[in-house]
């Protein structure tokens, strides 16, 4: 088996990418000198919290906050009539008939549609004076009937949560429906159904949000600092919304304690924020504490699968027909809008399968509850849920070894052209299903399972297949006909007369080890030594344009722009150099931080010398030239992009007693390319797996007929620990992407899309002699007790 | 604002004075006056653990701890790990083992490592993966930090037994010339 | 999550304490260990406007075991009887020890303390059980004097207590040893606050052969508003039988037939059963076993 820690090792220059390069963040994040956004101080600064809706749905009859500027601290406090300023509208290039746009105001104005909706902001001295300023305020609401279930959303005569969207529904669009399936689905030996919900989770970054906002006289520039994983969509939407010009707006990401998708959306607060700032001309900071982070912030996932699927006797696959409602809360969350998840679904739900015939109804609904955002994995661990349950069922019909209907199933020739029209490019979908299932037969956890069942124990094993589209393009978003259609990335690669180079990307690391990985990238490109070079990201004033990270992008677009950059700097290198050696620019080559003559490899100058001249003698620089080393280049993607895949197998023992899952052994076979650092790329899916757990077994907020959520702190909302998580056993495989020149694909999501459905699987298993059958998540230890117990 | 207090208090071996309100909680006190923001708050409710600090060698929440409380108290944070750029057995662990991500929980579980490894430098797996789990990572997965705990606590079992037997080779030769 | 504006207040001693909470009435109230006051007032859930520090009072950190009797200081932290060695608890006490390892984690068990626990009176903390079980005693000292409380007239239900607003725990006293004793709970995530809590003390026969069990005690948390004793569970006991699983299922069936758990979002009122059942059974088999 594959070593679980990866050595960390030296490379020489020109040789980085593959190697497991030490993480450049590291040191400062060690020692404490990490920035985060809480971290920051400036003279006179103030510190906000909100005045938040008590109900989940009703209209503020009053805010009475003349209270709250009697606290002593208190400086300011801000209703939405006080601030205005424009509310956040997230559109998508769809008819009515499909897409209904909704506003969410950065305050609430009258209608309240979420308990924790934001309703005034307080300006204080303090934390602490800020939060006395928020009791005291007094709010008056005339309730209503709050809408709680995407079921109860979609009642004829429901209570409406927008009025412009009559039934609740925000997006209704059946992307697929194949010719003929209905006559399909009739005339098939074998049909099954399955019917899911999957709990509403947090991303749960453990920095919480927050913002400083402060406007800078000399600049005439509101200078906005906040953990987003989205720099200059947060400056559009806030210079609209503030009605500056987006000059006028600088956002800055310092060090981000996690995102996960929740951070990749434009908030309100950090808003609400920066418009007090204005308004006082003194820096404002907002940090949102954890009661609003699980209550009042961006959550996800909560979906109904009800699915079926047709299959020959030979046990394939003929046709996949799938009805999902996802329940979106409150607000459409900008720029991806409520329908990021039906849609998301829409497009990719046959994954690795070679399914014929596919029909597909993805509804976003509305509802009273905190608004959801894309979280990492968006829709594909409940589809690939789905899926892997409808293979399971089949297999059970047919009689055959669910591993095996698999393999029969699986796309095996590349490039293919799926029934969803996406173009998949090469990967192992069969090879890492049978490594995986080789390593569980060999480790014995056939046999362990075989003697636990013949002692009365409860172990089962379960699989998941699945791939990750990674390098979304402006192709793919505009093929969703998102209307913000994001997708290029953008860098700059300066070099400065010491020869050191400094690169900037529109992506957005707040974990993933870019200052790293895209080093490695430029450094090979350069063969320069890697602490030559800085990677500069998070600042819209010194970041040309970029889409930031999410949707497992940032190595395919980012770092594809990266090496562009490198690449163009190398060429301008090596004109400048030929013209300074008497030579052509084919006839030099790039050397360990020279650049030197091909027939005469003695004869070469030094990235500083070139730069020195490039620069400070720039009346030597080769008449053709420009002086100065600085280049741009930018990367996208028109094709479908490139797929990651994995199988993930897990082992799991139900204890009948309490009901408790305990996962044994958890084996990882992923493809992710070319793996720039290994040790990232296992890090990134043993903490993808973490949290795929998490949703499988422990995560979830419910909201009791009022509308209010059951978490309001750690205690309620299970974030699994060291003691939950098992250890996981990674094995790669290696498919290179044509995609990018590294042949490196996207690695962030993998993880956590494959671990729900693998574990779901296992349960299932483990509950196979008692004939009950679990499809919803989490699933709780008195489920499964409740499932030994009827067996038995 | 109500009445404020003052308090002395010491951090890394350095003496503070203060006046602050007595419901500053030692987290806000260290981040907020005394510019020691390497502790990081996740919960403010004693789960996440990313306000670990030790409070007389032994680990502590800082968010359920009042300034006022820490008086006389020996309190070291992440800030006091590291020599100057060298970094500590425990960090280098951290950074080799990729135990950290987005690394805002790190300076808790360092501190909470700190800590126990102090009391029980010859703790099993299990026993590390129990005083992990005292803590949140939404980013690694938490066996990279299991990983680190215990190839730093084996480092530092091996320097210990080499020393003993440097120390019990150095007890043996100096008899030796006492015999003689 | 800041706490509101309070008055900070440090005790010296016992004396200083009682007159600062008599004088103050009830707005005060004693931070100890603070692992669950503070908290709570970080959400704002508790307001004292004044807080009256027992931290630093002497002698209140003992932990004193003389054979029979074992005597813990109110400030004796957790973490204090999680690394206790058996001379200072003296024989028969292991399970104090044991039961540290259920509560919270370890930068909790630092500096939360026993007299705090059994002060605060959560329905499935640790302490709160033990002192059920064991038949402890509380010593309470006020401006009326020192009085001993025996556990089982110490709870009164959610976080309520017989202790009065101007009295303060100084001393738990657990009146004999429990050899043959175990307590084991469920919840879904370490170190969290059970969902259901069993603590037994079995009374064996060492003489006869096969080891018969007696008698003994049952105790059960989280399945009503105090940790319970389970008369009819440990009438089972009394009938007295080998020590097996035979006699541990219909003891622990008893108790799950016996008690009227509450249901909410942790665990319905049949799953809480089916924990006792379970938890009961493997604790006696612990028990024996020791
Ligand atoms: C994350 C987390 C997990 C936890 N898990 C568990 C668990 O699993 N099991 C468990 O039992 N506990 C658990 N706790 C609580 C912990 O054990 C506390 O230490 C304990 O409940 C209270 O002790 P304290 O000294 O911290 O008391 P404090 O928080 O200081 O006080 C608690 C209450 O008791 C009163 N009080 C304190 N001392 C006295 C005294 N001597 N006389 C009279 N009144 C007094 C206070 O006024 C207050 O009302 C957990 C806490 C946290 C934060
Ligand atoms: S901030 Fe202190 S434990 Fe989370
Ligand atoms: S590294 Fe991000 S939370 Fe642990």
């Amino acid at each position: 088996m594959s070593a679980h820690t990866t050595e960390s090792r030296h490379a020489p220059a020109g040789r980085y990418v593959g190697a497991s390069v030490p993480r450049r963040e590291d040191p400062r994040l060690l020692t404490g000198r990490g920035r985060f956004v809480d971290d920051i101080r400036i003279p006179g600064l103030l510190h906000a919290q909100f005045v938040r809706s008590r109900v989940a749905s009703g209209v503020v009859t009053s805010i009475d906050l003349s209270a709250v500027l009697d606290v002593p601290g208190v400086v300011a406090a801000y209703t939405a009539a006080d601030l205005d300023v424009i509310g956040i509208t997230a559109v998508l290039d769809r008819p009515r008939t499909q897409f209904v746009p909704t506003e969410m105001p950065i305050l609430a104005r009258d209608r309240v549609r979420f308990a924790g909706e934001p309703l005034a902001i307080v300006i204080a001295e303090d934390p602490y004076a800020a939060e006395d300023g928020v009791e005291a305020a007094a709010v008056t609401y005339q309730v209503h009937t709050p809408v709680t279930s995407a079921e109860q959303a979609l009642e004829p005569g429901a209570p409406l949560v927008h009025d412009e969207a009559a039934d609740n529904v925000l997006l209704d669009v059946s992307m697929f429906a194949t010719e003929g399936i209905d006559e399909v689905f009739a005339e098939a030996p074998c049909v099954v159904r399955v019917r899911t919900r999957t709990g509403r989770q947090n991303a749960v970054p453990l920095e919480t949000r927050g913002a400083v906002a402060d406007w800078d006289d000399r600049d005439a520039q509101l200078v906005v600092r906040t953990c987003t994983q989205v720099p200059h969509q947060v400056r559009t939407v806030m210079a609209r919304s503030l009605r500056l010009d987006e000059r006028a707006v600088r956002v800055i990401t310092p060090d981000m304690g996690g995102g996960f998708g929740q951070k990749c959306v434009v908030g309100r607060e950090e808003i609400a924020v920066a418009a007090a700032a204005l308004r006082l001309r003194r820096p404002v900071k907002w940090i949102e504490d954890r009661k609003d982070a699980l209550t009042a912030s961006f959550l996800a996932r909560e979906q109904r699968y009800d699915a079926r699927a047709a299959f020959d006797r030979d046990g394939r696959i003929l046709a996949l027909d799938a009805d999902i409602v996802c329940d979106m809360g409150a607000y459409s969350c900008y720029p991806f809008t409520a329908a990021v998840e039906p849609l998301m679904a829409s497009a990719e739900m046959p994954g690795v399968y070679r399914v014929p015939a596919y029909r597909v109804r993805g509804r976003a609904v509305t509802t009273n509850k905190a608004p959801s955002a894309p979280y990492r994995g968006v829709s594909r661990p409940q589809y690939v849920m789905v899926m892997e349950r409808l293979f399971e069922r089949a297999a059970r019909e047919l009689k055959v070894d669910a591993v095996e209907l698999r393999r029969r199933n699986l796309i095996t020739e590349f490039p293919y052209s799926g029934v969803n029209n996406i173009t998949y490019d090469a990967g192992s979908y069969l090879d890492s299903l049978n490594l995986c299932e080789q390593v569980l037969k060999d480790e014995g956890w056939y046999d362990l399972k075989a003697a636990a069942a013949a002692g009365g124990r409860h172990v089962g094993i379960g699989y998941s297949c699945f791939n990750e589209r990674t390098g979304y393009g402006s192709g793919a978003f505009a093929q969703r006909k998102m209307s913000v259609v994001p997708g290029f990335d953008m860098t700059e690669a300066r070099m400065d007369t010491t020869g050191s180079v400094t690169i900037t990307t529109g992506t957005l690391s707040h974990g993933q080890s870019h200052e790293t990985t895209l080093a490695q990238i430029a450094a090979d490109e350069l063969k320069l030594d890697i602490s030559k070079i800085k990677i500069v990201q998070g600042d819209t004033d010194r970041v040309i344009y970029g889409w930031g990270t999410f949707a497992s992008r940032s190595v395919v677009v980012g770092g594809s722009a990266v090496r562009l950059a490198a690449v163009k700097l190398a060429e301008k290198l090596r004109m400048l150099a030929a013209g300074l050696l008497d030579t052509t620019p084919d006839d030099v080559e790039l050397d360990d931080g020279r650049v030197r003559r091909r027939d005469d490899p003695g004869r070469g100058l030094g990235y500083a010398e070139l730069a020195d001249i490039a620069y400070l003698k720039a009346h030597l620089v080769p008449k053709d030239l420009e002086p100065g080393l600085s280049v741009t280049a930018t990367f996208d993607v028109f094709t479908d992009g490139t797929f990651g895949n994995a199988t993930h197998g897990a082992v799991v023992e139900l204890h009948k007693g309490t009901g408790r899952v305990e996962i044994l052994r958890y084996v990882c076979v992923e493809d992710c390319g070319v793996a720039i650092n290994p040790m990232v790329v296992e890090g990134q899916c043993r903490g993808g797996i973490a949290q795929g757990i998490a949703g499988a077994l422990f995560e979830q907020v419910t909201y009791d007929e009022q509308g209010e959520p059951s978490a309001t702190g750690f205690l309620d909302y299970k974030v699994p620990t060291a003691s939950e998580i098992p250890d996981v056993a990674i094995h790669h495989l290696e498919t290179p992407s044509a995609l990018t020149e590294s042949g490196a694909k996207g690695v962030g999501e993998g993880g956590t899309i494959g671990a729900p459905a693998a574990v779901l699987n296992a349960v299932n298993d483990a509950l196979a002699p008692t004939g009950v059958e679990l499809n919803d998540t989490p699933i709780t230890p008195e489920t499964v007790q409740r499932a030994l117990e009827q067996a038995s | 604002m109500t009445d404020r207090q003052l308090i002395t208090l010491r951090v890394n071996g350095e003496p503070y004075e203060l006046v602050i309100e007595p419901r500053r909680t030692l987290a806000d006190t260290l981040r907020q006056d005394l510019g020691l923001t390497g502790t990081h708050l996740g919960c403010e409710h004693g789960i996440c653990g990313a306000c670990t600090v030790l409070v007389d060698g032994a680990p502590a929440r800082a968010c359920l701890m009042f300034a006022v409380q820490a008086e006389d108290r020996d309190i070291r944070t992440v800030e006091s790990l590291a020599d100057g750029d060298e970094l500590s057995d425990l960090q280098r662990a951290f950074s080799a083992h990729h135990a950290l991500q987005c690394g805002f929980c790190t300076p808790g579980f360092l501190m909470l490592a700190e800590g126990f490894l102090a009391e029980r430098p010859e703790a099993t797996r299990e026993e590390i993966r129990e005083l992990v789990s005292s803590n949140l990572c939404r980013c690694t997965g938490y066996q990279p930090i299991v990983d680190a705990v215990e190839d730093c606590a084996r480092r530092r079992q091996a320097s210990r037994r080499e020393h003993d037997r440097a120390a019990c080779g150095e007890a043996e030769r100096s008899g030796h010339a006492a015999g003689a | 999550m800041k706490p509101a504006a309070f008055t900070y207040h440090r005790a010296r001693d016992v004396a200083g304490a009682i007159r600062l909470l008599a004088e103050l009435g009830d707005e005060a109230k004693i931070i100890a260990g603070g692992q669950s006051l503070v908290a709570m007032m970080n959400y704002r859930l508790a307001r004292p406007a004044h807080l009256v520090d027992i931290g630093r009072i002497g002698g209140l950190d003992h932990l004193r075991g003389d054979g029979s009797t074992l005597r813990i200081g109110a400030l004796t932290t957790h973490h204090a009887v999680e690394v206790a060695t058996d001379a200072w608890l003296g024989r028969g006490f292991t399970l104090l020890r044991d039961a540290m390892a259920w509560v919270g984690h370890l930068p909790i068990r630092t500096r939360g303390t026993v007299g705090g626990s059994l002060a605060h009176a959560d329905a499935t903390a640790e302490w709160c059980l033990l002192a059920v079980l064991l038949d402890a005693e509380i010593v309470a000292s006020g401006p009326r004097g020192t009085r001993t409380i025996a556990a089982g007239d110490f709870f009164h239900g959610f976080y309520t207590t017989a202790l009065a607003a101007d009295e303060m725990i100084t001393e738990v006293v657990f009146p004999r040893p429990a050899p043959h004793s175990a307590l084991l709970e469920f919840a879904e995530r370490r170190g969290d606050f059970a969902i259901v809590s069993a603590a037994v003390d079995l009374d064996v026969d060492e003489h006869r052969a096969g080891r018969a069990v007696r008698g003994g005690r049952v105790a059960l948390g989280g399945v009503a508003p105090v940790p319970v004793r389970v008369p009819e569970a440990e009438a089972v006991l009394a009938e007295g039988g080998q020590a097996g699983p035979d006699l541990f299922r219909r003891c622990a069936a008893a108790a799950a037939a016996a008690i009227d758990p509450p249901g909410d979002g942790n665990g319905s009122a049949d799953y809480r059963r089916a924990l006792t059942q379970t938890l009961i059974e493997d604790a006696c088999a612990k028990a024996v076993s020791r």
